[in-house]
């Protein structure tokens, strides 16, 4: 047992090592108002990353509201109880530091990468808009015109906007909290009103349902000290309201199609239900992702777009596009998405990749070719500890988030590759045959509306 | 959750008050070390053992502007294709062999550089710098990856020729620099489809040489061992001249003027305006860098608090500084609604000119001076972020303590400094303004800013 110091906080500290662990030092705790803190120390650089993670995101914002969970995100930037409008922007720039919110499927964060000498400030402003929320109809209307830009940017005004992360769930889900469209109709944006801004902050932005994380230049002491200092106090609120957002198994395929209005390809995407966080199936098709989607080794990129030339581009994976393996809580696909060549039709498209996962439904992978996307696997992850999304850590703040949200154990940041190194081949191609399965699967096609170049 | 027990603890209110910063921490660039091989090689070398990878990148300081006023584009495809094959391997044997080692491998070419980039596990990097070395040397150019790699290449063409950013800067970079390589960003399909499989070689075979390339490696090693592997890997890379590319004159720019794109349909206008600026080596660079923080740099800059925070025109407006070798520019973009693309102008033009009129105040400018030192520290913290931050001095050949006394010269600069930069470089009475979007929609409203050039969304003058 570490101490803190405190004398009052338990703490956690490293167990000793199994092999593929990491030995990242990572202390948490939690307040009587049901904040759970984590601090995760690092003193190489005076740098300080600081998020707050709220178990709430567009899954489960109100209906008739699509689009709120962001919309809502927006508005946190636009004033609490003692720090208006663009305070929260001006005194992170101008601390030395840059910041941002991201809205995902099943929680929400805001976070902040500052020189050390600023965490105090930070976790004050954080502490501030955790207590009260302080906007009005001026900036609902302000976030929802902005809102709408950024909808038309990555969205309406772009080739394959939103293909197929915003086309995908109202094809293959029946349950509107997974269904329905995450960016929000403008209808909907526009019928949000200040007091939604309020119910919503008051259901779903209670410390109990949030963690904070404090990682770099910090000691496990003064890091306790000054959440305590700015948290402790915040009343706990409401506990989480239960939502049901369990979705019946896939019955035969479900197809749609989608105008692609500006790109001059035809696109295909096909989404398989993936297994729940932390069973044995899923780190079996985490391996199996990895062999088909991982980049131009992968088999779908090699054989579609190097070899056959049918696509000029592939990805996919599990949570693909805006999340990944680690990342959601509840009902979550495995995609493919392909651009392909304008002479092939979609059936042929679909025919092709098809070939691929009737492969390996077949025969599994090579122990080689296993071993070898592990490796990657175990590459890649230890690159998200140290950043990801410009922000020092990034990726060791975002799932250290997602296992106390969700687990309850931020500690699985180092245990849990463990589980995928020990997947095996006969793994492999069980999960295969149970989740690549061609008549439970959802497809959409994007068909462009224009011949060739404009 | 079993591991974090709820504890009972009193604490203070809240104090109403924002924190004072804290004394500020020295920023400790960790050592580098720099030398050259024989051939000419240059190398520098950061030890960093926060996690077991390495990263690097191996540059060349030539880029599509070699050949951009005969093939445009020249340097990407061969960048593209030299990853498909070399002497002793096959595309799928490098992609897979990079797959074993943990290793992610990129190639790519802009105006001034070709760069194959590259990270992987600690315990490969002999072998991941071998291929590098295989890739940068002995790239053999199959015959079917140059069609295939072709093909993609027009498909991707046609598809950013619907793209508003795109064609946005592709205008751009027309317009401000005329019959100068850098004037082109992109080849047409003509041209990709003219492309000779010995033009790509010919390319890498005089522009991937030692004495003509940067490598910049960062990570979990020890600096004389690696040294070491890279002499034995890179030592017998034979050098050669490389020729240097043209550097024509500029077109004068005067008076504002606007080159309207006509993209059907769009439920957005991208408005892109710029004029031209100056490099890095200009002793101006600085005071540049930190006027454009506090006009459109930075989120809490003036350019984005007024049309995004206060007038809710645009998700992501901001300006920009882009250093070439040869030319700087800068630059202001913001993809707006449509009924307000005059109104977006007026603002944009409003915060330059008045940055350009009247000094910044005292606590706006230490504010700003404040986000750039503090910003450029972030880069400290990752691998990535010490690479990107060498490759920057060392491919300009930026004096050597030039990370060192960044933040003081910073510090330095006055607000007479911002005001002279601003006059200077925000040249808002010769801005050249891009504009994409539906010609029936918003070019009345472009219009209103200078006299009109139309054109397609291929390029074509004329409507």
């Amino acid at each position: 047992m570490h101490k803190t110091g405190l004398g009052l906080l338990h703490s956690n500290v490293e167990k000793e090592s199994i092999l593929n662990s990491l030995h990242i030092p990572v202390e948490s705790a939690a307040f009587e108002n049901g904040l759970r803190v984590v601090v995760a120390p690092d003193r190489a650089a005076p740098v300080v990353t600081v998020g707050v993670y709220y178990n709430i995101g567009f899954r489960l914002e109100p209906r008739g509201r699509s689009g709120f969970a962001h919309l809502f995100e927006h508005m946190m930037f636009q004033g609490s109880e003692h720090a208006g409008k663009m305070m929260h922007i001006k005194l992170i720039n101008s601390s030395g530091g840059v910041l941002n919110g991201s809205t995902h499927y099943d929680v929400t964060n805001y976070y902040e990468a500052v020189p050390s000498n600023a965490l105090d400030r930070v976790l004050w402003l954080e502490a501030d808009r955790m207590r009260a929320l302080k906007v009005d109809d001026e900036n609902l209307r302000n976030q929802r015109d902005v809102v709408k830009e950024e909808v038309r940017v990555n969205v309406l005004n772009q080739p394959y906007g939103g293909f197929p992360w915003l086309d995908m769930p109202p094809v293959a889900f029946r349950n509107w909290p997974n269904a329905h469209n995450f960016y929000g109709d403008f209808a909907d944006l526009d019928a949000a009103t200040l007091a939604d801004v309020q119910q919503f902050f008051r259901t779903y932005y209670a410390p109990s349902n949030a963690v904070l994380l404090i990682l770099g230049d910090v000691t496990p002491e003064s890091g306790f000290a000054l959440a305590r200092r700015h948290f402790e106090n915040i009343p706990a609120g409401p506990l989480r309201p239960a939502a049901d957002v369990s979705e019946a198994p896939f019955e035969g395929e479900r197809r749609g199609e989608v105008e692609e209005k500006f790109g001059t390809l035809p696109g295909i995407a096909v989404g398989y239900r993936a297994p729940d966080r932390r069973t044995p199936d899923w780190y079996a098709l985490a391996m199996l992702d990895q062999a088909l989607y991982g980049g131009r080794a992968g088999r779908i990129y090699r054989k579609l777009v190097l070899e056959q030339q049918i696509a000029v581009d592939a990805g996919g994976g599990i949570n693909y596009p805006v999340g990944d393996v680690f990342d959601y809580n509840g009902p979550a696909l495995l995609v493919g998405r392909l651009l392909y060549k304008p002479e092939y039709s979609a059936e042929q498209a679909l025919a092709a990749h098809d070939a691929v996962l009737d492969e390996v439904r077949e025969h599994g992978i090579d122990r080689d070719e296993l071993e070898h996307s592990k490796v990657k696997f175990r590459s890649d992850y230890v690159s998200s500890m140290e950043g990801g999304q410009g922000i020092p850590r990034y990726g060791l703040m975002h799932y250290m988030a997602c296992f106390t949200l969700f687990d309850g154990d931020p500690h699985l940041v180092n245990s849990i590759l463990g589980g995928f190194m020990d997947v095996t081949p006969e793994q492999v191609r069980a999960a295969a045959q149970k989740y690549l399965d061609p008549k439970r699967r959802a497809i959409v096609i994007r068909r462009p509306t224009k011949k060739g170049a404009a | 959750m079993a591991t974090t027990p709820r504890i009972n603890i009193k604490s203070p209110e809240l104090d109403a008050a924002v924190p004072a910063l804290g004394p500020e921490s020295a920023v400790i660039w960790p050592p580098r070390t720099r030398h050259q091989l024989a051939n000419g090689l240059e190398v520098v070398l950061i030890e960093s053992h926060a996690i077991p990878k390495f990263t690097g990148i191996l540059y060349f300081r030539s880029g599509n502007a070699v050949t951009a006023l005969e093939t445009p584009g020249l340097a990407e495809i061969t960048s593209a294709v030299l990853r498909t094959g070399t002497a002793k391997r096959t595309s799928r044997q490098i992609e897979e062999d990079l797959r074993r080692m943990g290793a992610d491998l990129g190639t790519s070419a802009g105006s001034d550089t070709s760069a194959i980039s590259f990270s992987g596990l600690a315990e490969f990097s002999s072998e991941l710098l071998a291929l590098v070395s295989e890739l940068a040397r002995q790239a053999s150019f199959p015959t079917d990856e140059v069609e295939r790699e072709r093909r993609q290449m027009i498909e991707g063409l046609r598809i950013e020729r619907t793209t508003p950013s795109f064609l946005a800067s592709e205008r751009l970079r027309h317009v401000l620099f005329g019959k100068h390589p850098y004037a082109f960003i992109s080849p047409t399909e003509a041209q990709v489809e003219a492309y000779r499989r010995e033009q790509l070689a010919g390319f890498y075979s005089a522009q991937y040489r030692p004495g003509n390339a940067l490598l910049v490696a960062v990570g979990d090693f020890s600096s004389p061992a690696m040294r070491d592997e890279i002499e034995r890997i890179f030592g017998s890379w034979a050098p050669a001249e490389v020729p240097q590319p043209p550097n024509p004159p500029l077109p004068k720019l005067q008076g504002r003027r606007v080159h309207f794109v006509h993209l059907p349909e769009s439920v957005q206008t991208q408005v892109l305006l710029g004029n031209h600026a100056i490099t890095r080596q200009h002793p101006d660079w600085l005071r540049l860098s930190l006027a454009n923080s506090l006009y459109g740099g930075a989120f809490n800059s003036r350019l984005v608090m007024n049309i995004r925070e206060h007038k809710g025109y645009t998700y992501s407006p901001g300006s920009g500084v882009h250093a070439l070798r040869q030319h700087g520019y800068f630059s202001v973009h913001a993809a707006v609604r449509n009924d307000v693309v005059a109104a977006s102008l007026a603002e944009i033009f409003y915060e330059m000119d008045r940055m350009r009129a009247l000094p910044v105040g005292a606590q706006e400018l230490d504010d700003a001076q404040s986000y750039l030192t503090g910003v450029f520290s972030l880069g400290l913290a990752t691998q990535d972020g010490l690479a990107g931050k060498l490759s920057g001095i060392y491919l300009e050949r930026l004096p050597e303590d030039y990370l060192e006394t960044y933040r003081d010269r910073i510090r330095a600069l006055t607000a007479e400094d911002v005001l002279a930069a601003a006059r200077a470089y925000l040249d808002s009475a010769n801005a050249q303004i891009v504009v994409v979007g539906d010609r029936e929609q918003v070019l009345s409203q472009a219009a209103l800013f200078g006299e009109v050039t139309e054109y397609d969304a291929q390029g074509a003058e004329g409507n």
